[in-house]
């Protein structure tokens, strides 16, 4: 739709006619990115790019590692979701010690997934409250210094402190279950290493009603928040996409374990119930010359057309239901929003997600129950295997990690798609979106930017995740004029403090 | 021989034949070490336990005990020197906590944390050494070798075999493997050696036994270790009873600002970190 703004008439560059507005980096996104812009004389937007800027090969480094150091040695990929990483590589070292998903003890089975169910409400209420509330509860363009949580919890206190208790609480299932808040252990080869005690599962227990109850109210605010600000809330980003996650064998909404499912444009079902330990036949990854993230695509569509979504959108689109009554209500509901099978709507990610935090919160409310969580026959094993693939559906969406291993347990090849790389494309096209409808004839202002990285933000990338860069930064809007001279330059530093100026 | 010597104020009672380091223990009181291990011949190459014995420096593995020693164990400037020797250590090798399967299980990383060891000081060496995973069921990780001879001696005197040395002098130094083609498959180490268990950090590892003790319980998980290094029994009838102080006299002028059973950090550094959940 916007592909034609992925690059600009050569022409044009070549006669110096562009100026060049940079985004470096987009905050409030974990990792570092940047957006670049070129502009003709009238301030028509002639390209529109999301660059990932730094890229540290991570594949290369757990390359000659035992294989049991990976569970561990992954989290380091990521600050937010450590344990989607944990839990994808664990599901693809299962495989090494000939254990599949079937054969896993149940206590382990049970347990793997009360930390994944903990780590996603984490990581959903963190995107929620900390990076996307100051957006959706102030709008796009409003005043720099509102845009942050600290504004929120002076204007809306229950909200700010509702979305902390939540996060905290993923945090504390994550920390009882493989022992730290971040970065525990946890999952080992064909199990887990720990059962829960009677006083670590009471202990989780005592909160999570009031949890159940605060994920209702997160997701009837951005319920709200979007339902009140139509059309724009539909219109704003918006594309039109396949989607592709992991479903239950019955067609159920599922985060752990599945097969592979993509629907397309209209909702029709393109592939079901895959098997993704073919993932390589089913999906490609193609490489352009201007940015270090990867672009994946359906093989069997080709590169103009495989290109797809993954994330709480589509997790909740292609699902047949969801298997706790709340977060089901929830889902028909946003299902009936849109009055077509899919809904495309890019700020609907956020609404999807606190469906999906109500249906963790759920979950664990469920699970706690599970007198199996305490049991101790924890692990198994089976024949050892040379090629491991382990697929979860991480927060931000599907999650790859592929090993092959030596005779002597050492890794030989490590493949990883994270989830963010699969949405490369999806959230070029809303950059694109938003730079043509948004911001192109217009005279740039930082709120105006600001919409760059809203879109962005809406599919919450992990951009550390996709560079193995850590840390945030201030952001940085450059005015190149197309032979590369200052024109004009804004920083925000990280405390809020804005310059302006061109020295 | 047998008799009382006294290490930071404390009289500790020793009998024919124990070393410094030895006495103190059975006396419950914590020296630094690293290349020392009860029931091991002494080697005295990691310097972690130098201490002062009768005004003069000396290390607490290899010096016998002999009666009226007056030895300063915890004064600043040990302390200082001993957090710069395990700082050296870590730059030397390729010691990655938050990834290593060793963690909290790893006396190399448990005695930084008792020397209150908050970064590097020195710039990282980032050594090129390689892994030998040759061999099925023990994996060396030459990254983590601190050569402090353990594995060694373990399997010279209790193995009765002899499996690994160390070759080449300062930056070049490694470990071997008595074997035809160095590598460990063809040597005649067993899974069930000494020399295959004793390594104290992550160098020599027993495969697929990684993470197999949760956070919690691992051995430094809620003792430091001063405690874990010394027998609980002895612990225990220490804060029943408190130590044994010595004669008032021979000590004047000597004893540290500091000492004290729980004392191993000099005032000015800031406390140890919480290491409950360990790293
Ligand atoms: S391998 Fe372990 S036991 Fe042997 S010298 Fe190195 S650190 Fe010491
Ligand atoms: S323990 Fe004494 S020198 Fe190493």
């Amino acid at each position: 739709m916007y592909e034609y703004l992925e690059t600009a008439d050569p022409a044009l560059v070549a006669a110096g006619k562009l100026k060049r507005v940079a985004v470096d980096p987009v905050s409030r996104v974990e990792g570092h990115g940047k957006v670049t812009l070129l502009l003709d004389e009238d301030n028509k937007v002639q390209q529109a790019r999301l660059h990932i800027v730094e890229f540290r090969g991570f594949e290369k480094f757990i390359q000659g590692r035992p294989y049991w150091e990976l569970p561990v040695m992954v989290q380091r990929l990521c600050g937010i979701c450590p344990v989607s990483h944990h839990l994808a590589a664990a599901k693809a070292i299962d495989q090494l010690v000939g254990v599949d998903p079937a054969n896993l003890p149940p206590a382990a089975d049970k347990l793997r997934r009360l930390l994944h169910f903990g780590q996603v409400l984490q990581s959903h209420a963190l995107h929620f409250f900390h990076l996307s509330s100051p957006d959706l509860l102030f709008g796009f363009e409003s005043e720099i210094g509102k845009r942050s949580i600290v504004s929120v919890l002076a204007d809306y206190p229950d909200i700010g402190l509702q979305g902390v208790k939540l996060r905290k609480y993923g945090q504390e299932v994550i920390r009882m279950v493989s022992g730290k808040r971040i970065h525990g252990t946890g999952a080992i080869p064909g199990g887990m290493n720990k059962a829960l005690s009677q006083a670590e599962r009471d202990y989780l227990k005592q909160d999570i009603a009031q949890i159940v109850v605060w994920a209702q109210a997160a997701l009837q605010l951005v319920t709200k928040v979007h339902t009140s600000h139509l059309p724009y809330y539909d219109n704003f980003a918006t594309i039109r996409s396949k989607y592709l996650s992991l479903t239950k064998p019955n067609g159920a909404l599922e985060l752990y374990h599945g097969g592979i499912r993509v629907k397309d444009e209209q909702g029709e079902t393109l592939v079901d119930h895959y098997d993704y330990c073919d993932y390589p036949a089913l999906i490609r990854e193609e490489v352009r010359s201007w940015t270090y993230m990867k672009f994946p695509y359906l093989t069997a569509l080709g590169k103009a057309d495989g290109w797809y979504r993954v994330g709480p959108l589509a997790r909740v689109n292609n699902c047949d239901f969801i298997d706790t009554p709340l977060a089901e209500a929830a889902r028909v509901e946003f299902k009936l929003h849109g009055g077509e099978a899919m809904v495309h709507s890019t700020l609907a990610f956020h609404w999807t997600r606190m469906i999906e935090l109500l249906h963790c919160a759920e979950s664990i409310e469920i699970l706690l129950d599970d007198p199996d969580l305490l049991s101790s026959d924890l692990v198994t094993k089976g024949e050892k295997r040379h090629e491991g693939i382990g697929v979860i559906e991480a927060p931000r969406g599907t999650l790859f990690h592929h090993y092959q291993i030596d005779e002597n347990d050492i890794v030989t090849k490590a493949n990883l798609i994270v989830s963010t790389t699969s949405n490369n494309t999806a959230m070029n096209e809303s950059v694109r979106q938003v730079a043509a409808e948004y911001l192109s004839g217009r005279e740039l202002t930082e709120p105006l930017l600001n919409n760059l990285e809203v879109a962005i933000r809406a599919y919450d990338p992990c951009l550390s995740c996709a560079t193995h860069a850590v840390g945030k930064m201030p952001l940085q809007l450059e005015l190149v004029d197309a032979e590369g001279k200052l024109v004009d330059k804004l920083i925000r530093h990280s405390n809020g403090e804005f310059i302006h100026g061109s020295e | 021989m047998s008799g009382t010597l006294c290490i930071d104020g404390i009289a500790v009672p020793f009998s024919d034949g124990q070393t410094i380091i030895e006495a103190a223990r059975s006396a419950g009181v914590y020296i630094p070490y690293l290349c020392h291990r009860p029931g091991y011949a002494p080697y005295g190459s990691c310097k972690l336990c130098t201490v002062k014995v009768n005004g003069r420096t000396n290390t607490a593995c290899t010096l016998p005990a002999a009666d009226g020693q007056t030895v300063i164990s915890n004064s600043p400037d040990l302390q200082h020197d001993r957090q710069r020797i395990t700082q050296m250590l870590f730059v030397e090798g390729n010691h990655f906590c938050p990834s290593c399967e060793k963690s909290g299980n790893c006396q190399l990383q448990a005695v930084a944390y008792h020397q209150n060891m908050l970064d590097n000081h020195y710039p990282h060496f980032y050594a090129q050494r390689e892994l030998d995973a040759s061999h099925p069921d023990i994996l060396i990780d030459h990254d983590r070798c601190i050569f402090c001879n353990l594995c060694v001696r373990a399997s010279k005197e209790k193995d009765g075999k002899e499996v690994f040395g160390i070759a080449g002098r300062g930056i070049h130094k490694r470990l071997i493997v008595n074997s035809p083609s160095g590598k460990l498959k063809d040597s005649d180490i067993s899974v069930d050696d000494e020399a295959a268990h004793v390594c104290p950090t992550g160098a020599i590892l027993v495969k697929r036994s990684a993470y197999l003790a949760p956070i919690g319980e691992r051995i430094y998980d809620h003792h430091p270790i001063s405690e874990v290094a010394c027998e609980k029994a002895v612990l225990d009838t220490q804060a029943a009873k408190g130590h044994a102080s010595c004669d008032q006299a021979q000590l004047a002028g000597q004893v540290p600002q500091n000492s004290g059973s729980d004392s191993h950090y000099a005032a000015s550094m800031p406390p140890a970190p919480d290491i409950k959940h360990g790293r």
